[in-house]
């Protein structure tokens, strides 16, 4: 183990954070568009509409059957062709996470909402609310609120999933690591570095997760 | 997407068939054996974590906490270029020279690894729900503990995990796809190969999507027939 050197590693720490600023930037925008698109997707699938319904379905059916690494590529591909210009692979990857989280996110919630029980729609509904305000304050309130840990978790698995970006040869956390570990020939070092933050980080994540789901069932 | 020059008929031409066709395959060949790792040591380390032994439930969750927290993708990466450089050096250099397949079998690990973690923590939580008062019953029919798991815990646990089993195939299928980056030719490195040879990606990619969903469908349809004749009766 003597001839590692991890001192190198100390070295690119300004390029290795540029990375997982990237990473993260990736995790939170992700999640939150993620979030909203899943909570409209939802609603599709749960609606009286046959077609929307359909849509839904198909669209979380096609997204949830597929790599996440094909999706990557997909958007990379498609993305400039629709818009007709070229957008940078940052955008490209923003928007395949989205829509791909967002097909995740879409059965949470659903879950959520279905777990909330039927007397209490019936209940607000008799108050004279209409349908949608019935939703908007009342159920999804609850089934975000119940949802916030499986949510959570879900945003800890895009984390991981970031790492795949580098395939459309944008430059995350594990991007930047694999330029660097190539060019001064220390692979071992940076990949275990890597490695060791990402423990660290989902770790500490899914940790605070579990107590965040404590404090949910406790209260 | 008014330049995009469309021609289905790529698909269809050599040697882009013969490369889905081989990307078809090797994605099979792939998961199969990731998931013969997976389930193997899932059920290996899902067997272990509850056990009555605390040092062993500790390996489990040393196990489980690290394999479930690195991205697949960082661990492929970790047992394609650091543990090579580990181990002795004429096992690295057969690794990395002499082992044919080399990336493919080194995907099998990795991935098949990740994803035992996963398959850990579902048997564990399987074996917790099997009632306590059957397996005292089974000690007291004169069964070993080792017996108990044989021939009562694990059999009841499969059968209720079922369903997460099924799911777990298909992430299983899904993250064949990986190994892409360390030059597995499966499915979607050939369409991606296809994409920049020809400039035909959507037709290639669709192939490829066609491919997963329909593979999908079918372990979805296969396992409900499974589901039928071997779920516990309610």
């Amino acid at each position: 183990m003597s001839h590692f050197q991890f001192g190198v590693v100390l070295k690119s720490l300004p390029f290795l954070w540029s990375g997982l600023q990237i990473t993260l930037t990736l995790t939170v925008a992700g999640a939150a568009a993620g979030i909203l698109l899943g909570v409209l997707l939802a609603l599709m699938r749960l609606s009286k509409s046959r077609p929307l319904s359909w849509i839904a379905f198909i669209y979380v059916n096609l997204f949830r059957s597929i790599p996440a690494i094909l999706v990557l590529l997909w958007f990379y591909l498609l993305v400039p062709l629709i818009i007709d210009r070229p957008v940078g692979a940052f955008s490209s990857a923003l928007i395949a996470f989205v829509m791909f989280e967002a097909a995740y996110y879409a059965e949470i919630i659903r879950a959520g909402i279905q777990s909330v029980p039927v007397l209490q729609r019936e209940a607000a509904l008799s108050t004279g609310l209409r349908n949608w305000q019935v939703m908007l304050h009342v159920v999804l309130p609850q089934a975000l609120n119940m949802m916030t840990p499986v949510m959570l978790n879900q945003a800890i698995l895009l984390f991981m999933d970031t790492a795949l970006v580098s395939v459309i040869g944008l430059h995350d956390f594990t991007g930047t690591a694999s330029i660097i570990a190539t060019r001064d020939g220390k692979v071992v070092e940076f990949y275990t570095v890597i490695a060791v933050v990402y423990l660290c980080i989902c770790l500490t994540a899914s940790q605070i997760v579990r107590r965040l789901q404590k404090r949910l069932q406790a209260g | 997407m008014s330049k995009y020059n469309w021609d289905w008929s790529i698909l269809g031409e050599a040697p882009y068939l013969g490369w889905l066709v081989t990307g078809a395959e090797l994605t099979i060949a792939l998961s199969l054996c990731m998931w013969a790792v997976a389930f193997i040591f899932g059920s290996l380390i899902g067997v272990i974590a509850t056990s009555r032994n605390p040092l062993l439930r500790a390996v489990a969750t040393f196990y489980i906490g690290i394999l479930r927290n690195i991205p697949p993708i960082v661990q492929l990466f970790v047992w394609f270029f650091v543990v090579p450089e580990l181990l002795p050096f004429s096992w690295g250099t057969f690794i990395k020279r002499d082992l044919s397949y080399g990336p493919f079998w080194t995907s099998v690990v990795a991935l098949g690894l990740f994803l035992s973690a996963r398959i850990a923590e579902h048997l564990r939580a399987g074996l917790d729900s099997v009632p306590s008062s059957l397996v005292n019953a089974s000690l007291a029919t004169g069964l070993r503990v080792a017996q108990t798991y044989r021939y009562v815990r694990l059999p009841i646990a499969y059968r209720k995990m079922l369903p997460t089993l099924t799911s777990e195939f298909l992430v299983c299928f899904k993250m064949s796809a990986i190994s892409m980056t360390i030059g597995v030719a499966e499915i979607s490195a050939q369409s991606y190969q296809i994409e920049s040879y020809t400039y035909h990606g959507i037709e290639a990619f669709t192939a490829a999507t066609i491919f997963y969903l329909c593979f999908s469908t079918v372990i979805v349809a296969l396992s409900s027939l499974i589901e039928k004749r071997g779920a516990l009766s309610k």
